[in-house]
């Protein structure tokens, strides 16, 4: 019987973390899987503030935890409204639309 | 208690202002004047507010807050860099139909955001204003929402500049984790060389920081994001937020990992080069003035960087000598481009500058000035700020740094000095529309008063920003 300790929530939020970044430079098809992705991003880190903050007894972490959670959902709310008006004037949400401007 | 409350004032007036201006732009019919009217209002009486108070170091909030002479000088930068963007583009704003009353209202929230930024000695506080400035600066990306290249814009900000924050907040965990503590002072005390966790976290903290004042290689946002907000919006982009990262870089050199800058100065000097090789390199083919002024603000933010690079006193100094030139730089530049109409549009091409010197010379001598400062001809402002900057990294012995920064100040040159010969030596004569736009002239006049008159007394500022640090 393994004894699950804090090497072992790190890598899980580490996993989490790196599946969030590769969901957003390997997604070609649509900027809401990219929404999801930056979620991914903020779990993993509450993941390891959690982790750290029971492990090490200061509750510090979680009370940044709670409002990383805050912030998460203010961000999905506006990522949300800005794909919405894009999706109006473009009419399409797949990332390999989004070239307007180059150079 | 009270006495805790009397130092967060400029915080407490701001935000409350910003209620009660919301209430009124919703209740009050056709309110954009009003609201517009009275941001100014606010943004001035809390720049009397904070020069009123003292600004001796007082910590509170169990040491979260932090209010001493360092972040009142850049609170007051910010306030009236923003006080004369906000005005010059009034008249910008009302024809390009973007009066809504909350464009100054969200402005005045990321300015919230960005006195917790300064002014935070806690990594909690210190993401929280981060965030608060970031969520606005989307929805400011994308206000003009009816258009496409706006929208655009504001996704692709969302998108990069979310990721980034993402980065930085998994910087902080670490961090958290590493030495058992979110307070600046307590992180210094905990973090040494030998802890590498640590290390790791500080990349991550300076990625996201980098993103934020678009330094390369994170700085693949800033041409698009320029070029798609509307004029209006990319100066307060240009200037606000740049001065704010700045400060929050130097803060974090400064306290937090002042035990491990070796490591820290290391990829500083890497993202230094990158960005003044880049800046200089990539404005040449820009046909755009917005996008080309993104590329400059890129080569800009490197010389800033040289500078806080060095890790040292003379260095910071010279970084935030060099952001207020360059604030006022920026603020002339962008205000030129609100008198640029013509057929009752605002042009943005350097094509449509051509051959203008004919029919309006004080509109040609006045971006020739801007624009020799930019390039950093003597005797102008800018010259006087990359004299600070080198001055400060020859004196640290950083030869390479020194050398590549004048060679790309040489390549850069050359696109400064092609608007100018597009402006004066074309042969295609283009009238622009009568533009009544006062506070626009007046910051154009201001701001190249300024730009010539430097050289007479520079130790103004220097002795200004030198204090900062006295302590």
């Amino acid at each position: 019987m393994i004894e699950i300790g804090l090497g072992h929530y790190l890598s899980l939020g580490a996993i989490i973390f790196f599946l969030g970044i590769l969901g957003i430079f390997l997604n070609r098809k649509n900027v809401i899987v990219i929404l999801m992705s930056i979620e991914l991003i903020l779990l993993a880190v509450n993941i390891n503030l959690i982790s750290f903050s029971i492990f090490s007894g200061d509750i510090v972490g979680q009370i940044f935890t709670m409002l990383i959670l805050t912030i998460a959902a203010a961000e999905a709310a506006i990522g949300l409204a800005i794909i919405l008006i894009y999706y109006r004037n473009r009419g399409s949400i797949r990332v390999e639309d989004i070239h307007g401007m180059k150079g | 208690m009270i006495n805790n409350l009397n130092i967060l004032l400029p915080e407490i007036f701001l935000s409350l202002s910003i209620f009660s201006i919301l209430m009124l732009g919703v209740f009050i019919k056709k309110s954009f004047n009003i609201v517009f009217n009275l941001t100014s209002l606010i943004l001035i009486l809390t720049i009397a507010i904070i020069l009123n108070n003292p600004n001796n170091e007082v910590k509170i909030f169990l040491d979260s807050f932090i209010r001493d002479s360092f972040s009142n000088y850049f609170k007051i930068l910010i306030l009236i860099s923003s006080l004369f963007v906000l005005n010059s583009s009034k008249n910008f704003i009302t024809e390009n139909n973007l009066d809504k009353f909350e464009y100054p209202i969200i402005i005045l929230l990321s300015i919230l955001g960005m006195f917790f930024m300064v002014s935070s000695n806690d990594l909690i506080l210190f993401y929280l204003g981060l965030e608060l400035q970031s969520l606005s600066l989307y929805i400011l990306a994308s206000i003009d929402r009816d258009n496409l290249r706006s929208s655009e814009s504001g996704i692709k900000y969302f998108v990069l500049s979310a990721l980034s924050s993402g980065l930085l907040l998994y910087g902080c965990s670490l961090l958290y984790g590493f030495t058992g503590s979110t307070n600046f002072d307590l992180i210094a005390n905990q973090l040494t060389k030998e802890n590498v966790g640590a290390v790791f976290a500080m990349v991550f903290i300076l990625v996201g920081l980098a993103f934020k004042i678009s330094a390369v290689p994170f700085h693949m946002w800033t041409p698009d994001v320029y070029e798609g907000a509307p004029t209006s919006i990319t100066n307060y982009f240009a200037v606000v937020p740049k001065v704010a990262g700045l400060a929050l870089l130097i803060k974090f050199m400064l306290i937090p990992f002042s035990n491990i800058l070796l490591e820290w100065q290391t990829i500083l000097i890497f993202i230094s080069i990158a960005s003044m090789i880049l800046g200089a390199v990539a404005a040449i083919v820009q046909k755009n003035i917005k996008r080309l002024l993104a590329y400059s603000s890129i080569g800009h933010i490197g010389y800033a960087l040289a500078g806080v690079a060095t890790g040292e006193i003379s260095g910071y100094e010279s970084s935030i000598i060099y952001i207020s030139i360059y604030v006022i730089m920026n603020i002339g530049a962008f205000s030129c481009l609100y008198l640029l109409k013509k057929d009752g549009q605002y042009k943005e091409n350097i094509f449509d500058l051509s051959g203008i010197s004919k029919k309006h010379p004080l509109l040609a001598i006045s971006l020739l000035i801007i624009l020799f400062s930019m390039a950093g001809v003597p005797p102008l402002g800018g010259f006087f700020a990359k004299f600070y900057i080198f001055t400060a990294v020859l004196e640290k012995e950083m030869y390479a740094l020194a050398i590549i920064g004048l060679l790309t100040t040489v390549i850069s040159a050359f696109y400064y000095l092609k608007i100018i010969k597009t402006i004066y030596f074309d042969d295609s004569f283009i009238t622009l529309e009568k533009v009544k736009n006062k506070t626009a002239k007046v910051s154009i006049f201001l701001s190249c008063s300024i730009l010539l008159t430097f050289f007479l007394y520079p130790a103004i500022l220097s002795n200004i920003v030198s204090s900062l640090f006295a302590n």
